[in-house]
């Protein structure tokens, strides 16, 4: 036996395949990536015997080996492929006792895939509380098979699944040649002389399924092309076929292993009849998926504030004290206001990603998340959208890259593409700092809506449905210009309600806080950093001189004024300063000067980056007193030097806010796009179209409010 | 011929075959197969899509998916 065996984690979509998942790996997972797709791999440790450890890598949820979606390509890519370095030495197909005969479909294809198998019978308990008993010393018979029984929720049965698996890794495994299914056995020995020995199923699965397949080149697909037109093959007839044939066999099977014992009180209505009924209400499913997702705005924008106060207040005290207690010099500036300012700016999101995600993950874990998915179905739907597309655009309202993530899967590719295309206009979390500091510029804080809702917190709320509507309205454009005949399709199972597992949970929000920490925080941080040494250096000595040339031409100010008018001075004769102004007479038409020219350039890959280039160009130089420490303070006291009004009016406050609800700035969105569309085009086209959107938008609010 | 699509809900019928071959592979893989008991469980808001109860759990689809299972 080798002493690392691979183990593959492989079921249905809710057969508790994750729990399972956690319960054997505990905390010993790590997230990697699959080579070639940004999907999320989960692998752990799982201690198999003396000296043992087994690697477990959970797969997405599957219901059969011919894959309908992207993210079941994932798995039939490894599964398909012998060579491929997550190739299983042993698969556990983890299969829902309640629902046996579709579970066991899959397992008597991954069995005839000639990869040694263990049956994990799950759910036992929900089987049995409906008047199912299976007799699992008969079924492991009958199918030839290790068969353990266990709760994955609760961890329980997991020894008996050690020694199932420890047994079957020790005797040889034989891979099945009589498939129950017809088919040319002249046509598998061409294949293999062609493409390598293997056995029957894969040699039939690789001809049917060889365009989707990442092993075989160009000229492969063609020779399987080929193959296919001689023998006359129909893949979707023998897929067809062969399912019927293997249901046949194991219908016999089952029914003699199981037992229905009449359940008291029938018809039974479970809770999940009875919770259905309000959820799904021609009414009430509405009413109550608005008002969750209230909540979640709540949580948002108000509980997370909390935590991070706390966090801004903590990096501006650590920013003070460092100032004070290290000697005065560049080093340490570039240390407070560069780096420490940039953390500071990353770490402030993660309330917020928390409390999204978590809300995310329990509406998922709960099984509510396909109850919306069913009401919004037919509305999406006139826009080219689906009822799948809800989830990436709720979670669009975190961050894009994960919701873009999640339309693997929808099964059309017409309303995959949309969904991609409009899911950035949603506004993000890191739309929302900006949000805050602009609105606070420019909507009064006392005033009030009737005398109830902050007139803050509407212009919030109202931002947010912009990009609502903004994401619909070019759904629907989209679905106009891409007009495509392919049919989408909306088959899917609607989950009984389960309580959320806390643990599963509990690492999910880990695995996607640190995943923004780390990939957002990289970019973040050394954006902050360029930016200081582009706004402390300038091209020859203008920068040296600003302090005399101020001096000399305002002698009557006072001290503190004078600081500031070298500060400004300084920072239009540095490079980030040059670089504003190049701008400047593209983005005046908008309102905007060259200082916030700089903020669009560094916002530019992510936008996050807007608040903390503000605080940087404020805050270089100039002395800081107390009054003048917030950003707010800072840009509010800004004197538009043409007009000797304050710079952040009315007009100027909307036309950014506009700017910034509309615009690509973010380079991990486009990367994504890009990974996920296997193409340039439409991150390209993504890019052009919300820029221009954009420009114009903010072009028209500005010159409407001016 | 009397598909799927037009049961009430509570109703029920027995598969006998499909319409439409691309379709008919997926439906199968989620369990419905010929001989099998379906029972219309929910109709969504709008009147589509539906939900029906199939070999012991509840599966939706649209209404023209529901129109290619043929039931007797």
């Amino acid at each position: 036996m080798k002493n690392s065996p691979k183990i593959a984690l492989i079921g249905n979509p809710n057969a508790g395949k994750s729990s399972l998942f956690n319960s054997l790996t505990g905390l010993r997972q790590k997230t990697g990536n699959f080579p070639g797709v940004t999907m999320d791999k989960l692998i752990g440790k799982w201690n198999l015997d003396k000296g043992v450890q087994a690697e477990i890598l959970d797969l997405p949820g599957i219901y059969s080996i011919y894959p309908k979606s992207v993210d079941e390509q994932v798995v039939i890519n490894i599964l398909a492929n012998p060579q491929h370095p997550d190739y299983p030495d042993i698969a556990i197909v983890v299969a829902d006792a309640s629902n046996l005969k579709r579970n066991l479909l899959l397992f008597s294809q991954v069995r005839d895939l000639g990869i040694p198998t263990v049956l994990a019978l799950n759910m036992i308990d929900v089987a049995e509380n409906s008047g199912i008993v299976i007799n699992s010393v008969k079924l492991a018979r009958e199918l030839n098979v290790e068969i353990a029984e266990v709760n994955a929720k609760k961890g329980i049965g997991l020894n008996g699944l050690r020694l199932a698996v420890n047994k079957t890794l020790e005797t040889r495994f034989n891979s099945n040649d009589s498939l129950p299914v017809e088919y040319s056995k002249e046509l598998v020995e061409e294949i293999r002389e062609n493409y390598g020995e293997t056995d029957d199923y894969h040699a039939l699965l690789w001809l049917s399924e060889h365009d989707n397949l990442k092993q075989f080149s160009t000229e492969q697909r063609v020779g399987f092309d080929k193959l296919q037109e001689k023998y006359g093959w129909n893949s979707k007839k023998f897929q067809a076929q062969e399912t019927v044939s293997r249901y046949a066999v194991l219908n016999e099977i089952v029914d003699a292993c199981l037992h229905q014992v009449p359940v008291e009180d029938q018809p039974i209505t479970t809770w999940t009849d009875r919770l259905d009924k309000v959820f799904l209400h021609r009414f009430w499913g509405y009413f109550i998926f608005l008002g969750i997702l209230f909540l979640m705005f709540q949580a948002v924008f108000t509980w997370a504030a909390y935590p991070q106060d706390l966090i801004d207040n903590g990096v501006a005290n650590l920013t003070e004290y460092l100032k004070n207690t290290l000697p005065e010099s560049q080093l340490v500036n570039l240390l407070t206001d560069g780096l420490i300012a940039g953390i500071g700016g990353v770490v402030v999101f993660v309330p917020q990603i928390v409390f999204l995600f978590l809300f995310i993950s329990l509406l998922e874990e709960t099984g509510y998340m396909s109850r919306v998915m069913f009401i919004m179905d037919k509305l999406m739907r006139r826009f080219g959208l689906n009822g799948k597309s809800v989830v990436p655009l709720i979670s669009g309202v975190a961050c894009a890259v994960p919701a873009i993530m999640s339309t693997r899967s929808i099964g059309s590719w017409k309303d995959r593409l949309i969904t991609i295309m409009v899911t950035p206009l949603m506004s993000c979390s890191a739309r929302l700092p900006i949000y805050t500091v602009l609105i606070a510029l420019v909507v009064p804080e006392k005033s009030t809506l009737f005398g109830i809702f902050s007139l803050q917190g509407v212009a919030l709320f109202g931002l947010y449905l912009l990009g609502f509507f903004m994401a619909i309205f070019t759904a629907w454009l989209l679905k106009i210009i891409l007009n495509t005949k392919e049919r989408s399709y909306f088959i899917m199972e609607l989950p009984s309600y389960k309580g959320p597992r806390f643990k599963h949970i509990l690492m999910t929000l880990l695995n996607a806080t640190k995943a923004f920490v780390f990939e957002a925080g990289k970019i973040i941080v050394a954006i902050s950093i360029v930016l200081w040494v582009l706004a402390s250096y300038g091209p020859g000595d203008a920068m040296q001189q600003a302090e005399a040339k101020i001096k000399a031409t305002y002698p009557q100010l006072s001290e503190a004024e004078l600081q500031n008018k070298i500060a400004s001075e300084k920072l239009e004769q540095s490079y980030a300063g040059y670089f504003g102004k190049t701008i400047e007479p593209i983005i005046k038409p908008l309102g905007y000067d060259w200082k916030i020219g700089i903020a669009l350039i560094t916002s530019f890959a992510a936008r996050e980056v807007f608040v903390g280039t503000m605080s940087t160009i404020y805050s270089l130089g100039g002395e800081v007193d107390d009054e003048n420490t917030t950003i707010v303070n800072r840009m509010r006291a800004e004197i538009n030097p043409d007009t000797g009004k304050p710079m952040y009016d009315t007009a100027l406050g909307f036309s950014l806010l506009i700017f910034y609800a509309f615009a690509m700035q973010c380079m991990s969105t486009l990367a994504t796009t890009y990974r996920e569309t296997k193409s340039w085009r439409y991150p390209t086209i993504q890019f052009v179209y919300m820029s221009g959107l954009a420009y114009v938008a903010a072009f028209i609010v500005y010159q409407i409010l001016k | 011929m009397k598909t799927v699509a037009d049961l009430k809900i509570g109703e029920r019928g027995v598969i006998v075959g499909f319409s439409d071959e691309l379709l008919s592979l997926k439906l199968l893989e989620m369990g419905c197969l010929p001989g099998t008991q379906v029972t219309m469980t929910h109709i969504a808001p709008f009147g589509d899509p539906i939900a029906v109860k199939v070999s012991g759990y509840v599966l939706s689809m649209r209404k023209d998916e529901a129109s290619t299972i043929i039931i007797a």
